[in-house]
């Protein structure tokens, strides 16, 4: 039984939008530094500041996969079997916070697997590994949508 | 493979998430294949060469002529693909090419074509995976098409061939299996497997699948047909899909026409394709950005809108049955009325509670439509598999539909009677619309017990009509049977010829045009839908035209010239999806947010261009949404001079029953007093003193009259905006301009039918027109 999930937090007031954590996670992703949508994680200006933009491990993708080709492992953490994948992205058109992302090009969605690559890559300290339990993150959100009297 | 591993009641799990735990379908049998596939025996073999797709085409046709186990590839030419595009297209043209005119449903020479088309297994949009087959109705002796969802024509174009055509009739019970795997067609005889679908397409998706696993039971695809496609002319095809949640083989259905009616004449006992793997890039787009982009941008709409639109995702189809008997549509009693105060007994909201919520449930692989409801852990209470435990596909609406035209107002039967259509190969449609029939009959004392061999088959009564089934499926030999498996048309002659009732009242009840069976929606009052139903091409389903939603229920085509010209539009419009291979519904089951604020709502035009960037995006070069109507109209209109061909593309073969324009009987006229006295105030002109003093069956003679005038008027001026003659014929004129001026058998066939005509004085209008009322064109020869 998977009770915790290890996932990415992030200091909004820390943030000074180095980037560094997209360069870092586009290396393990795809093994460039390009970041943008070559990252899972995505840091976004807003209101004056920053925002970040990446997979919470809520799981509601498993649901929507025809494959399942995503399945959530003994650490918590939700992956992408691109063996079994076969690149519909409904993954990433249904995911709730845009955390399952596509690259330009390419056939098959990537998403975070929360390595803390990103994490020692901030100089700042605006981003952290932190470890919560499943049922504050895990969504089983569509079944509950539609008709019900 | 030991048959330990399929010892299911073994296996048998809870699953699911959040939802409660269910006992999978299809769970409690065991299967003994090493049994089953003893006794095949390999009749033919063919070896291909294994080549990948090319922007969306795999530029070969499979060819199996089964009397003489003849295994052929056919190049496809640059010439058929331009003008015939796929899917249907190609099924009609290698109709047109290969078989003749007077081809009849059980002669051998009929062919049956399971097609894919250009658009076909892309994964990244919804509703991609359609098989578009052609084939000889037994009900109507045209070619109908009839589309279903499942894995097979997906899995048959990654194998090597847009198109399988099937000729011949085999000597015994065979399969056609098509190993994408290895490049081999084989013809196998397979006499120990079930017959009927639920149990026959799980037994082969084990037998085939390349390995024990979910996965590869998922790159398995069997099309089958049941007891029932034998024994009747209901016949559909049932194409599988291996749904690893649920650990059960589905099914989507071709379910109009009798494919499998042909399906089981050939001694086909299944088609089975496998492959082994494919991915987004599989169909080879040019431009994956552009196809993944415009893909994710309309699945975004579905998770956003669908909840507040139609419930897709939910309830599937079967959202439609509380607006139609809202809107007075949904058909009741044998589409006698449009609403009834048991109803919601059968709404959405109590299948809803049925099916199983949470499970990705698209009938092809990306589909988040995924409208392809499923009912787990149902339990049989009737028939050979009387208290077995099942999953139910479905229903749809128009299954529900047909529960209504029967006046079963309840969830259990009609799961019942879907399920057991489903196995036995009937569809749920042609069945429900003839039981109504025949049930109205018995009402009226035409029917009785006796003429139906000991069935009662009154209106509501759900034990009888499963009753009914099982004696089709079981191949019952009594007269009643036989004739009322054969569909209402047949039950018309049958009753006239027996002289047990007025035939004016028979041919009226009857609901078909050209032999088929009307779909499940009352068009009394809507006009354009009256045109929809009895101008399709195959006969009256609603795919082609469904314009009862537009006309009825928003409003978006109100007048005369608004109907004519959606009768143009929405059939051309709709054929494209058969012709690329794509479904329906994710066109306009889901409607952008500012769909309502476009020029064209009905048309919902962001989506239309959504079509021309994915086809332009696989194809690679670039397609406006007007070469999508263009590549539509040109198979809309070959179709057409194909039903011209085999005699009955005319004005004739295009009228209506008047059940489906109007009341026939006085209680039908009292039901709807009010609206009906109106009209004839209004449209017709009468005044408040004559209609009083005039009699029911007056009013409804009157009523009828002014009918069909409007119907006929409307005909005019749709034959003249499709450029075909006033008695309905695609002139050569029309097909030049085209593209066809260089097949000159179908020119030259289509000349001689307006000779035919000219010479019989049918090239006039149907309609009368009187001064100051506006003919469609003042060129009294405006085809030549």
């Amino acid at each position: 039984m998977v009770e915790t999930v290890k996932i990415i937090r992030f200091h909004a007031e820390k943030c000074r939008g180095h980037y560094d954590c997209e360069k870092a996670c586009s290396q393990v992703q795809f093994g460039d530094d390009t970041g943008g949508d070559h990252s899972a994680i995505r840091i976004v200006k807003s209101n004056g500041g920053f925002s970040m933009v990446n997979c919470d491990q809520c799981g509601l993708c498993i649901d929507v996969c025809p494959v399942q080709a995503l399945k959530r492992l003994p650490s918590g953490v939700v992956t992408v079997n691109k063996e079994l994948c076969i690149g519909c992205m409904s993954c990433v058109a249904f995911c709730p916070v845009d955390g399952m992302r596509r690259a330009k090009g390419m056939v098959y969605p990537h998403k975070c697997i929360s390595c803390g690559a990103c994490v020692r890559a901030c100089p700042e300290g605006a981003l952290e590994l932190v470890e919560v339990p499943i049922s504050e993150v895990e969504r089983v959100v569509y079944y509950h949508q539609g008709v019900c009297d | 493979m030991s048959e330990e591993c399929l010892n299911h009641a073994e296996t048998a799990r809870t699953i699911g998430r959040g939802n409660g735990p269910f006992i999978t379908g299809n769970t409690e049998r065991t299967h003994d294949i090493d049994r089953l596939r003893s006794g095949h025996k390999v009749l033919a073999e063919y070896t291909f060469e294994r080549r990948p797709v090319k922007r969306g085409y795999a530029g070969r046709i499979l060819y199996v002529n089964l009397t003489d186990l003849e295994i052929r590839e056919i190049p496809l030419t640059s010439d058929v693909k331009e003008k015939f595009t796929g899917g249907k297209g190609f099924g009609l043209k290698m109709t047109w090419d290969l078989m003749g005119p007077d081809t009849r449903w059980n002669d051998p020479e009929n062919i049956l074509a399971l097609n894919s088309g250009p658009l076909n297994g892309t994964t990244q949009y919804s509703g991609m995976g359609k098989c578009l087959s052609t084939t000889v109705s037994p009900s109507t002796n045209i070619i109908c098409d009839s589309n279903a969802g499942g894995y097979f024509a997906p899995y048959l174009k990654f194998s090597g061939f847009d198109s399988l055509i099937l000729q011949g009739k085999a000597r015994e019970d065979i399969l056609v299996f098509i190993d994408g795997t290895a490049g081999k067609v084989t013809i196998e005889t397979a006499p120990y497997e079930e017959t009927n679908s639920h149990l026959l397409s799980e037994q082969l998706t084990y037998m085939y699948a390349a390995e024990d696993s979910e996965s590869a039971r998922q790159k398995v695809a069997v099309v089958s047909a049941g007891k029932g496609s034998e024994n009747s002319y209901w016949g559909i095809l049932n194409i599988s899909f291996y749904d690893p949640r649920r650990r059960v083989t589905r099914m989507k259905q071709h379910g109009r026409g009798g494919l499998g009616t042909v399906f089981r004449d050939k001694k086909l006992k299944a088609l089975v394709a496998r492959i082994e793997g494919f991915n987004g890039m599989t169909n080879d787009p040019q431009d994956i950005d552009r196809i993944t982009e415009t893909g994710i941008k309309h699945n975004r709409e579905i998770r956003d809108l669908d909840m507040h639109e139609n419930n897709m995702r939910t309830v599937g189809t079967g959202n439609l049955v509380e607006i139609m008997d809202a809107y007075d549509l949904l058909p009741t009693e044998n589409y006698r009325f449009g609403s009834f105060p048991k109803a919601s007994r059968i709404y959405s909201t109590r299948f809803y509670k049925r099916f199983t919520q949470g499970i990705p449930d698209g009938c092809w692989y990306g589909c988040n439509i995924a409208c392809s409801k499923a009912v787990d852990g149902f339990v049989l209470r009737t028939g050979p598999y009387k208290g077995e435990r099942v999953t139910v596909d479905g229903p749809e609406y128009e299954t529900i539909g047909g529960g209504a035209n029967m006046s079963v107002w309840d969830v259990d039967w009609i799961l019942e009677f879907n399920f057991y259509c489903d196995t036995y190969g009937l569809d749920t449609i042609s069945t429900a619309t003839a039981i109504a029939f025949y049930m109205e009959m018995y009402e009226y004392g035409i029917l009785n017990k006796e003429r139906c061999d000991g069935l009662e088959l009154c209106f509501g009564n759900a034990e009888a009509v499963l009753e009914f089934l099982h004696r089709i499926a079981s191949g019952d030999r009594s007269e009643f049977i036989q004739v009322a498996s054969k569909g209402v048309r047949r039950m018309k002659d049958h009753l006239i010829a027996k002289g047990w009732g007025d035939p004016d009242l028979i041919e009226n009840c009857g609901m078909e045009v050209k032999g088929l069976e009307y779909s499940e929606y009352v068009c009394k009052e809507s006009l354009a839908q009256q045109g929809g139903y009895a101008l399709a091409s195959k006969g009256p389903q609603h795919d082609e035209a469904w314009l009862i939603f537009m006309d009825m229920v928003n409003n978006q085509i109100p007048t005369f010239k608004d109907k004519a010209e959606a009768l143009h539009y929405f059939p051309i419009w709709r054929t494209w999806f058969a012709i690329v291979g794509l479904c329906k519904l994710p066109w306009n089951d889901i409607v952008p947010a500012d769909n309502a604020s476009t020029d064209e709502p009905a048309k919902i035009p962001e989506h239309v261009r959504n079509y021309a960037e994915i086809m332009s995006g696989i194809l690679g070069r670039e397609i406006t949404p007007q070469d999508l109507m263009d590549q539509s109209e040109r198979v809309y209109n070959w179709q057409r001079a194909m039903n011209v061909w085999m005699g009955k593309g005319r004005r004739k073969d295009d009228i209506p029953p008047y059940r489906s324009m109007g009341p026939v009987t006085e209680m039908e006229y009292l039901s709807r007093k009010e609206r009906y006295d109106n009209q004839l105030k209004e449209l017709v002109g009468i005044s408040p003193e004559e209609l009083s003093s005039m009699s029911i069956a007056d009013r409804i003679r009157v009523l009828r009259e002014h009918r069909y005038e409007e119907y006929n008027k409307l005909v005019d001026a749709v034959y003249y905006r499709r450029g075909w003659t006033p008695n309905g014929v695609p002139s050569p004129k029309k097909m030049r301009e085209l593209g066809f001026s260089d097949e000159k058998e179908m020119l030259e066939m289509l000349q001689k039918a307006i000779d035919d005509d000219d010479a019989a004085g049918l090239n006039v209008w149907g309609g009368s027109y009187g001064e100051g009322d506006e003919i469609p064109c003042d060129d009294p020869r405006y085809w030549e």
